[in-house]
């Protein structure tokens, strides 16, 4: 695999992959020196269409601490106003070398198209429209399995996806508009985990019967027996708004309150892809309890997004297929 | 009707002689050769006499048959000549045996004005397929004030849609509707409400949630279709309805039909050979709308053709120039290519994978459309069209098309006359081939190569 | 890689590793020797710091420094070092970690006692150099295996070496705690 554009291209084996160099990149983040020459030589482009600082911010981090070159494409002050497309500025960013395009783009699809137009050039989707956002599953899967092994008192290296059979994870919010639902999904199916999607009929996507999961609109019934609750954000500028009466009347069945947050088994955490609107899908306090991952999950963005770069970019042409070999 | 315009067509002086076919006559499908002169079939059957000077193409193990007629063409001559010409999709027409088509009028100008409807006939009376036009509705296609549809009937304009949009005011559509039938001519239209598609790109089911494009529901069509039946009830007014896509939609012209309603209906190719599925790529150039559908759609639509609902196959050839396929999904324009893989294509998927006969394909690609689009013996052709869609028979004009049921070839888009090359079959293998397609007489394909 | 990967030795336990070269404990006996000659160099050993390499020199780096805590009566110092993103061949073939980095003291002003199980072209010692002076300034650093088969391709050796062993560049060395061996087969080179 030279890409990753969807959580599909890595399947459970990558996922694991990608979670255990992570442990790695983990490590190398704690030291005084973060910097490893790892991807010495090489260039990564950031192509953001969308604008996004922490993921920009965390995927240029993670580049930098691997040694690689940084090329910054910023999109609002670029020829992509004067009318230029999208395969034109990739063909004209190809030309000046790049080892890596990381794409956001509001569009759906735009990464996958991006990686056909593109010969030798690996393609990370930094999210695409509704469609996925692979490296926000990654490491939220990554940092649940941290969280989980830290309880069992194991390494979280040692446990591949064990740690995730029979778990019940509850994603709950805006489904139907949002790219982390998708990829979280994908990865937590992957690792054993069953999976529930909650949220007003309205937000749900139209037809999730072949995605293997539970959908419910009771998330107070789902609190007992949840190990981790995945709150996401209603993605207001992507049209949701319309989908429900009121924003009150959503969060009064769907947001993370303190009252949801005390009905929670012993052990169970709750995360959260950002940015939060603290007091609306989620109540400060649950924000700020030891059980919420979301600094956690910030922090360990760059060290899995390290990992994606990392196995994308050595090994020659072989990328994550030779790993493990 | 006051005629405005009339026998712009010439025929073609060259007496013609097709040799060694199967012909589709009014007692079935004979072994004859078909004598042509100045134009008119003159002669069929074996041994005949044929003149020295006649030209002779060969039909042997083909079906000879009339012309096809396409109801849905966008020619995009005016406003998108990079896209396609009139003399380029009438060439492309004439390769995918067709002898006539309907142009659609979502041009730049809009075909809502007869100085513009003229231009376009015109253009069409010297091209290697005949052009008729689909007049706009409403001015601009705005789905508002009327087009002068009167000032465009007395040019011959036979069918009126504001394609590429459905009238989305009820009352807009009905006091059309009611003006075409004072005027005999034909409402057709374009089934899409836009407040319940709400936007989307791509049909809204499993594949829209799994790749996170933003989908219409079925009922975004069928809404529109049931709305234009009950208004076509209420007026006795004649209704074609555009490309259905739905199994909901075909359900509802059935009734309809049952029901006495002056409904016709067509549907797209691609709509019955190609799903959702398709759209995992990503590739624009499976976007097209209505947008494609799971299978028990587009098994609904097969079964609209067997049992009649759907009388017509309809490219809604939909040239796109290849910079605005490349764009991602969401933004790129929706259409494909029809027209030279419309004949193979229903030829496969409804004769050989469904049973119909060859006789019927004929009348889904040919008699039916010729006579919706008034194109037939009986309808007003004032602008001088000849009649299309017969059977071939003494004394018709010679529109006809010679199809080899045996051959097969490989789509290859940079191939097609068309200028664009945005058909979804790329790469795929075809069964049945336009051999040669005749204009009043004149062979405008021969061995699938265009004269002209 | 290193040459000799445990578990995989274990694995081919079973089968002929090729010629043994040493027993158990030849290779015991010869990192009690080693850890004298340190004490001998170094007297109280109190700035001392084993690091073993992943991950191969892990279990040789744990036995060095057990010998060395017995001959001084203190704890040492210890860590591991995975050398794979300090790798000079990460674009031709890929190379995963085999387990974090755990170097939990800081090396400024440290003796760093850098142990492996066979040193062969010294592209791994070179990896290990690099990634050290990420974690400090060493006074020193100095270099243990329990073989040198030699072929080195830079300008590296060791202070301190088990047994020395003429080799072909063809042939494949397995050296752990458990012994050492000499094969026909190479495995990648190191």
């Amino acid at each position: 695999m030279k890409n990753l554009l969807s959580i599909h291209d890595l399947g459970k084996a990558g996922i694991i992959d990608v979670m255990n160099v992570a442990e790695s990149f983990a490590e190398v983040e704690r030291r005084t020196m973060k910097k490893v020459p790892a991807l010495k030589g090489k260039v990564v482009a950031t192509l953001f269409f969308e604008e996004s600082t922490r993921t920009r911010l965390s995927f240029e981090t993670a580049a930098k601490r691997l040694s690689a070159d940084v090329l910054s494409l910023s999109v609002a002050s670029s020829s992509v106003k004067k009318g230029e497309s999208l395969k034109d500025t990739l063909k004209t960013i190809e030309s000046l070398g790049i080892d890596a395009v990381i794409i956001r783009h509001r569009s759906s699809g735009a990464p996958l198209q991006a990686s056909r137009w593109l010969d030798d050039i690996a393609v990370i989707n930094a999210g695409d429209g509704w469609h996925e956002h692979p490296s926000q599953g990654l490491l939220d899967a990554f940092t649940v399995r941290q969280a989980w092994a830290e309880d069992a008192g194991v390494k979280p290296i040692d446990t591949g996806a064990e740690l995730f059979a029979g778990k019940r994870i509850v994603i709950v919010g805006d489904i139907a508009h949002s790219r982390v639902a998708r990829s979280e999904t994908l990865a937590y199916k992957a690792l054993g985990a069953d999976v529930v999607l909650c949220a007003p009929q309205t937000l749900l996507p139209s037809d999730t019967s072949s995605w293997g999961v539970e959908v419910t609109h009771d998330l107070d019934a789902e609190l007992e027996q949840a190990d981790l609750i995945s709150v996401l954000r209603l993605q207001a500028e992507r049209g949701s708004g319309e989908c429900v009466p009121s924003l009150r009347e959503f969060n009064a069945d769907f947001a993370m309150t303190t009252t949801r947050l005390r009905a929670l088994k012993p052990g169970a955490r709750v995360t959260h892809p950002g940015p939060m609107v603290r007091g609306v899908e989620i109540a400060s306090e649950v924000a700020d309890d030891p059980r919420c991952l979301v600094t956690t999950q910030v922090t360990n963005g760059v060290a899995v997004r390290m990992a994606v770069l990392y196995l994308l970019l050595t090994g020659g042409n072989q990328g994550l297929e030779g790993v493990g070999q | 009707m006051t005629i405005i315009q009339t026998a712009r067509y010439g025929m073609a002086q060259e007496a013609l002689a097709i040799v060694g076919g199967n012909v589709l006559t009014q007692t079935g499908l004979i072994r004859a050769d078909v004598m042509v002169e100045e134009g008119i079939v003159t002669a069929i059957g074996l041994d005949l006499d044929l003149p020295v000077a006649a030209k002779v193409i060969n039909a042997a193990g083909c079906v000879v048959g009339p012309g096809f007629v396409d109801l849905h063409t966008h020619l995009r001559e005016p406003g998108k000549e990079q896209a396609e010409t009139i003399a380029t999709g009438a060439r492309a027409a004439a390769l995918g045996g067709y002898t006539a088509v309907v142009a659609m009028p979502n041009t730049d100008p809009v075909l809502d004005s007869a100085f513009v409807v003229r231009a376009v006939l015109d253009l069409g009376a010297v091209s290697t397929c005949e052009v008729a036009v689909a007049g706009a509705i409403t001015v601009g296609r705005q789905g508002e004030a009327l087009s002068p549809i009167a000032e465009l009937a007395k040019l011959g304009v036979q069918l009126f849609t504001d394609d590429g949009s459905g009238v989305q005011h009820g009352g807009v559509a009905r006091r059309a509707l009611d003006y075409c039938r004072g005027l005999g001519v034909t409402y057709a239209e374009h089934c899409e409400d836009n407040a319940i598609a709400a936007g989307g790109v791509v049909h809204e089911g499993e594949w829209s949630a799994k790749l996170g494009l933003p989908g219409q529901p079925a009922s975004a069509e069928e809404a529109m279709v049931a709305r234009d039946l009950l208004l076509a009830r209420e007026l006795g007014a004649r209704l074609h309805l555009l490309h259905l896509s739905t199994q909901g939609s075909v359900d509802l012209v059935r009734q309809a039909k049952a029901a006495g309603i002056k409904v016709t209906a067509e549907a797209a190719p691609h709509h019955f050979t190609l799903t959702d599925a398709t759209l995992q790529s990503y590739d624009a150039v499976f976007k097209v709308n209505p947008p494609l559908r799971p299978d028990h759609h587009v098994q609904a639509i097969i079964q609209g053709f067997l049992d009649g609902t759907i009388d017509a196959v309809a490219t809604d050839h939909a040239p796109h120039t290849k910079e605005t396929k490349d764009l991602p999904f969401d933004e790129a324009p929706p259409g494909m290519l029809g027209l030279e893989t419309a004949f193979s294509l229903t030829y496969e998927r409804l004769v050989l994978g469904a049973k119909m006969s060859i006789e019927q394909l004929f009348q889904v690609m040919s008699t039916n459309p010729a006579r919706i689009a008034g194109l037939d013996r009986s309808g007003a052709r004032p602008y001088g069209h000849t009649p299309h869609g017969e059977l071939v028979a003494v004394g018709n004009v010679a529109n006809l098309v010679v199809v080899d049921l045996d051959a097969t070839w490989t789509v290859d888009g940079s191939s097609f006359a068309s200028l664009a090359a945005n058909t979804p079959y790329e790469g795929r293998v075809m069964h049945g081939a336009i051999r040669h397609t005749v204009l009043r007489g004149e062979p405008v394909v021969l061995e699938g190569v265009a004269t002209r | 890689m290193t040459e000799t990967d445990p578990n995989v030795a274990h694995e081919r336990a079973g089968e002929a590793l090729g010629a043994e070269i040493a027993s158990a404990d030849d290779v015991r006996r010869a990192l009690t020797r080693m850890a004298h000659e340190i004490i001998e160099r170094h007297g109280s050993a109190s700035q001392l710091v084993v690091i073993g390499l992943q991950s191969g020199g892990l279990e040789p780096a744990q036995h060095l420094a057990e010998q060395l805590e017995r001959i001084v009566g203190h704890d040492i110092a210890r860590g591991s070092l995975d050398v794979a993103f300090y790798r000079d061949d990460l674009a031709l073939r890929p190379v995963v970690p085999e387990a974090a980095t755990d170097i939990a003291v800081d090396l400024d002003g440290k003796v760093v006692v850098l142990v492996d199980d066979v040193l062969f072209t010294g592209r791994t010692i070179r990896a290990a150099l690099n990634a050290l002076s990420d974690f400090g300034r060493a006074k020193s650093v100095e270099l243990a295996v329990l073989v040198d088969r030699g072929h080195r391709e830079l300008p590296i050796r060791p202070d301190y070496v088990g047994k020395n062993l003429p080799t072909a560049r063809s042939e494949r060395v397995d050296a752990s705690v458990r012994g050492i061996w000499l094969g026909q087969q190479e495995r990648s080179a190191s």
